[in-house]
């Protein structure tokens, strides 16, 4: 029988060849009143990896990453970031949690009364004390860059585009240097190409950094470039998870529907 | 009566009694809703408190921000409740002088007005003020941010919002409100002046004078620091109405609407409380 030792020794092994999982979502239900969202929902993601989660609108894909981060509490089930399982924990134990966690909100969710550049360096002057003034500002301009809007510093979110205010999210979500990026629908409401911008920039991050990411998305085309697995919900929970292929030869009606329609 | 008449007449009957024992049960879950309703504002209200009590003493502080609300709630306040108070200083100049007049005690005027101004009404000038101009402000710019994910983007980067939103606002209304008060009474003290000497020139050093005889610091100021409970109730609702926010842009028109609503009648029924309690502690001589 195993031990607790050989346990954390085969556990912290994984982890370093990279090969256990970051996030375990495992047999999570969560209902708001008398709706279930999400019904025995189990997946997980490792490092390097990129799990796109697609579904029905109203599928619970949000509310999912919601869990993830910790600003909803599931109703049973368990998460478990670096196995260690965040129900219970208090405000300032998550927070800890989520400074190696980047989240791209649906719709960037820009503090609207900051700039641009203050937004980005927002979480920094939290939580990077230690760095000067020149060394933030040099950081927020690198992070500024890796998402292609370094000229665009002291203006304010509602002054650019969605597809800019994303960008703006995105080097926010990085600011910390985190392990673990969840993002909510980084396409929706973006013309073809400011996607097709996004999407490359998502993969060049993903090949430079090798975090763990899921990606809720409806945008299958985006999905099959982004990510190295696919899951699809259905009534709460992953009806299938695997690469397109998988997905392609499934005889479930659903993801049948799902593949033809999108 | 007829047979006919004896059947609708007891056919009248079932049916209000049919009536009534539909509407029973409807007025008892209606006001069961109501009571559930109240205690569970009241109960949410404290463990939100509780938050925010335990973040404020928690470091890291959140000095910027709260310098911020403390320019916010005092200085951009500042000119609203020096005037409001100088309005009151001159109605009570006004409406005293004429039942001074009709009792013989002119003489009184001065301390009526002083006493007036700085024990009550620069006080809860003060609160209302500052409840209707900062409290629909906390309201409306957190539920803003509520409704617009920005406390969840807090949230997520690992900042506390009780900390950095809530915290830093309700102290600095605690702060504030007792200086805004001094800022008020004096305006009051000034206009009572000016509007008692239209009509019989006095001097101020003279209505000062008369106005402050006798009296000692524990006159004027526990109802000057009473002010930083009033802060604390505009700060605290403000905060709660605006952070458990829902429903987008009517949800923000809501939690404005309510925090002020709240503030100022809390403001006010505490207003009660606290003179009492001034009294028994520092009773007059």
């Amino acid at each position: 029988m195993a031990t607790a030792y050989d346990i954390a020794m085969r556990q912290a092994q994984d982890e370093q060849d990279g090969s256990a999982p970051v996030v375990t979502v495992d047999n999570v239900n969560k209902a708001f009143g008398s709706q279930k969202v999400l019904n025995g929902m189990s997946l997980s993601v490792s490092r390097g990896e990129t799990l796109a989660v697609l579904g029905r609108s109203g599928t619970g894909k949000s509310v999912l990453l919601r869990l993830i981060i910790g600003l909803d509490q599931p109703d049973s089930g368990s998460i478990r970031i670096h196995g260690q399982d965040i129900s219970g924990l208090t405000l300032d134990q998550m927070s800890e949690i989520r400074k190696k966690m980047g989240f791209l909100f649906q719709h960037a969710a820009l503090y609207d009364s900051l700039t641009i550049s203050e937004n980005v360096a927002f979480p920094l002057k939290r939580h990077r004390r230690e760095m000067s003034r020149s060394e933030r500002d040099d950081r927020v301009r690198q992070l500024m860059a890796e998402v292609g809007m370094e000229g665009n510093l002291d203006k304010m979110p509602s002054d650019i585009s969605g597809g800019m205010q994303k960008r703006v999210g995105l080097a926010r979500a990085l600011a910390l240097e985190p392990e673990i990026l969840l993002l909510d629908e980084p396409t929706a409401g973006l013309d073809p190409i400011s996607s097709g911008e996004i999407d490359d920039l998502i993969l060049k991050l993903q090949r430079e950094r090798q975090m763990a990411s899921i990606v809720v998305t409806h945008d299958l085309h985006s999905a099959r470039t982004i990510a190295n697995r696919l899951a699809i919900l259905d009534q709460g929970k992953v009806v299938i998870e695997g690469d397109y292929e998988d997905l392609q030869q499934s005889n479930i009606t659903f993801v049948k529907e799902f593949l033809k329609q999108s | 009566m007829s047979a006919t008449g004896f059947t609708a007449a007891a056919e009248i009957e079932q049916s209000r009694q049919g009536r009534r024992k539909k509407l029973l049960p409807f007025v008892a879950g209606y006001v069961t809703g109501l009571v559930s309703g109240f205690f569970e504002w009241f109960g949410s209200l404290g463990i939100f408190f509780w938050q925010v009590c335990k973040a404020a003493v928690t470091p890291p502080y959140e000095w910027r921000e709260f310098v911020r609300q403390l320019d916010e709630v005092g200085s951009k306040s500042f000119p609203l409740v020096v005037l409001a108070g100088a309005a009151v200083g001159v109605v009570l100049s006004m409406e005293t002088r004429s039942i001074m007049t009709q009792f013989g005690a002119k003489a009184l005027l001065p301390i009526s007005v002083v006493w007036a101004v700085i024990q009550e009404m620069g006080p809860i000038i003060t609160g209302l003020v500052v409840s209707g101009r900062v409290g629909a402000g906390i309201g409306a710019e957190l539920a803003s941010m509520k409704v617009t994910e920005q406390i969840d983007a807090i949230e997520a980067s690992a900042i506390n919002p009780y900390r950095y939103l809530a915290a830093t606002r309700i102290l600095a209304c605690v702060l504030m409100l007792p200086l805004l008060t001094v800022a008020a009474d004096a305006g009051g003290l000034l206009m009572g002046w000016v509007a008692q000497t239209l009509v019989e020139p006095i001097s101020f050093h003279q209505f000062i004078d008369r106005g402050f005889g006798g009296a000692t610091l524990k006159d004027f100021l526990p109802p000057t620091l009473k002010t930083a409970v009033f802060g604390l109730i505009i700060g605290l609702v403000a905060s709660f109405q605006g952070m458990r926010t829902r429903g987008g842009a009517e949800g923000v028109g809501r939690a404005a609407t309510n925090s002020v609503v709240l503030a100022s009648l809390f403001v006010i029924l505490s207003d009660v409380v606290l003179v009492k309690i001034i009294l028994v502690v520092f009773p007059n001589k």
